[in-house]
């Protein structure tokens, strides 16, 4: 179970958002909604402890996550504005090094191609592709290696409906998985049984 | 342990497939220190007598070339973002990058030396100390100026800034790089020298991870 506590959080000199409570248990997605600069990014980001919350408290079942950052980030994975894609690689390479760097082996990179429909691209250098199969070479990283928790900042940015039907589908197994996913979107995902937290501009 | 061994075979293909920075390290090395015949006259004694500290000054020029895209790259593609997210300290993903910028750039101006140091009609005396100076002194230059690179990350054309913060470090490394050579050059003992630089590089080694560490991790906020 992740969970947040009182979460209040800064840019610049600027209070975001304050007293944010949330939670997810395995196999639960939450949804973060809200207008524009609402702070969706930022608590993901903050989730992901790439940023420091300026008061309360991340725990992971019970556990402060304060307390070993590393740790907390070889569970997680988090999918943000960039797609860390490399143009001089191919897309199975772009996949294998991420698969690689967080400790996993090479034998999900098939099927994580597959997943998001990218497996007709396997030897083509990242720099070709447009801009919804870079995405996809982005996304197809939550598969390749896996992790607990999935933070999807706008994941279905540059996506079709097919693409965003692969990340639905890549979800859904997550979540059968006992997996854990926050994702701030502001389209219908189409995901049943979801939990919405609705942020609101300060 | 996997995850940065990773890291540093990620930079190496990458590294390879876009060939340019090592290259353009090489030739500038090489191209720097053949202006100095051109400049100071073809004198075999006068070069003798410069020859170390125009291959220490340059190789560090060198060096410095290729150290604005240390982290740059990956910070613009959100990789560096992606790296700390790897569950590795920072600290050890910033040493898996300037073990990659050292293999990179440091490792082939400590093979192209002695070719210029012949070019240079240097004392053949000198030759062995050239090649300890530039295997103990290169890596604290790629190590040094990691923290200028991370410092710079978000600075727009930080290349200029770069290079008047890194440059000022570096002076402790080129001065007993090249006194090393001097002395062995002139029949002295070269030991004291190449201890000294050699307690340099290995006060470099956990310091300046951590520093860079803590300025990538600014610069991601």
């Amino acid at each position: 179970m992740f969970q947040g506590r009182d979460i209040a959080c800064d840019r610049g000199e600027r209070r975001i958002f304050s007293g944010l409570d949330f939670q997810v248990s395995p196999g639960q997605a939450l949804v973060l909604r809200g207008p524009n600069g609402c702070g969706k990014t930022t608590l993901l980001r903050t989730a992901a402890t790439l940023l420091k919350a300026a008061a309360g408290k991340l725990t992971w079942n019970g556990a402060d996550i304060a307390e070993d950052p590393e740790e907390h980030r070889a569970r997680l994975h988090f999918i943000g504005h960039q797609d860390a894609v490399k143009g001089a690689l191919t897309v199975r390479e772009n996949i294998a090094v991420w698969a690689k760097v967080r400790g996993a082996t090479e034998d999900r990179i098939e099927a994580a191609m597959s997943a998001f429909d990218i497996a007709h691209l396997t030897d083509t250098p990242a720099q070709y592709l447009s801009a919804g199969q870079h995405r996809r070479t982005a996304l197809a990283r939550l598969v390749a290696s896996p992790a607990a928790l999935w933070l999807l900042d706008e994941p279905t940015v540059s996506l079709d409906a097919d693409g965003t039907a692969c990340l639905q589908r890549a979800i859904a197994a997550h979540r059968a998985d006992k997996g854990m996913v926050m994702a701030a979107t502001h389209i219908e995902l189409g995901l049943d049984d979801v939990e919405i937290l609705q942020l609101k501009l300060q | 342990m996997r995850a940065f061994q990773a890291i540093i075979a990620r930079d190496l293909l990458l590294a390879v497939r876009q060939g340019g920075a090592t290259f353009l390290a090489l030739v500038f090395f090489l191209l720097t220190v053949t202006l100095f015949p051109l400049g100071i006259g073809p004198e075999p004694a006068i070069l003798a007598r410069v020859a170390p500290g125009v291959l220490w000054v340059a190789a560090l020029l060198a060096a410095m070339l290729s150290l604005d895209r240390l982290f740059q790259a990956d910070f613009e593609d959100g990789s560096l973002e992606q790296l700390t997210l790897s569950g590795l300290p920072v600290s050890l993903i910033v040493l898996a990058k300037i073990i990659t910028h050292w293999l990179t750039t440091g490792l082939p101006l400590l093979l192209a030396a002695p070719v210029l140091a012949v070019l240079l009609n240097m004392n053949s005396e000198g030759f062995t100390a050239l090649l300890l100076t530039m295997l103990i002194g290169t890596p604290a230059l790629s190590l040094i100026g990691a923290i200028g690179a991370a410092l710079t990350l978000t600075v727009r054309r930080g290349g200029v800034l770069l290079s008047l913060l890194v440059l000022p470090l570096y002076i402790p490394v080129l001065i007993f790089g090249v006194s090393a050579i001097d002395a062995a050059v002139h029949g002295l003992n070269a030991k004291p020298h190449l201890l000294l630089l050699a307690a340099l590089t290995m006060a470099a080694i956990p310091l300046c991870p951590w520093a860079a560490a803590a300025a990538v991790k600014l610069s991601l906020e």
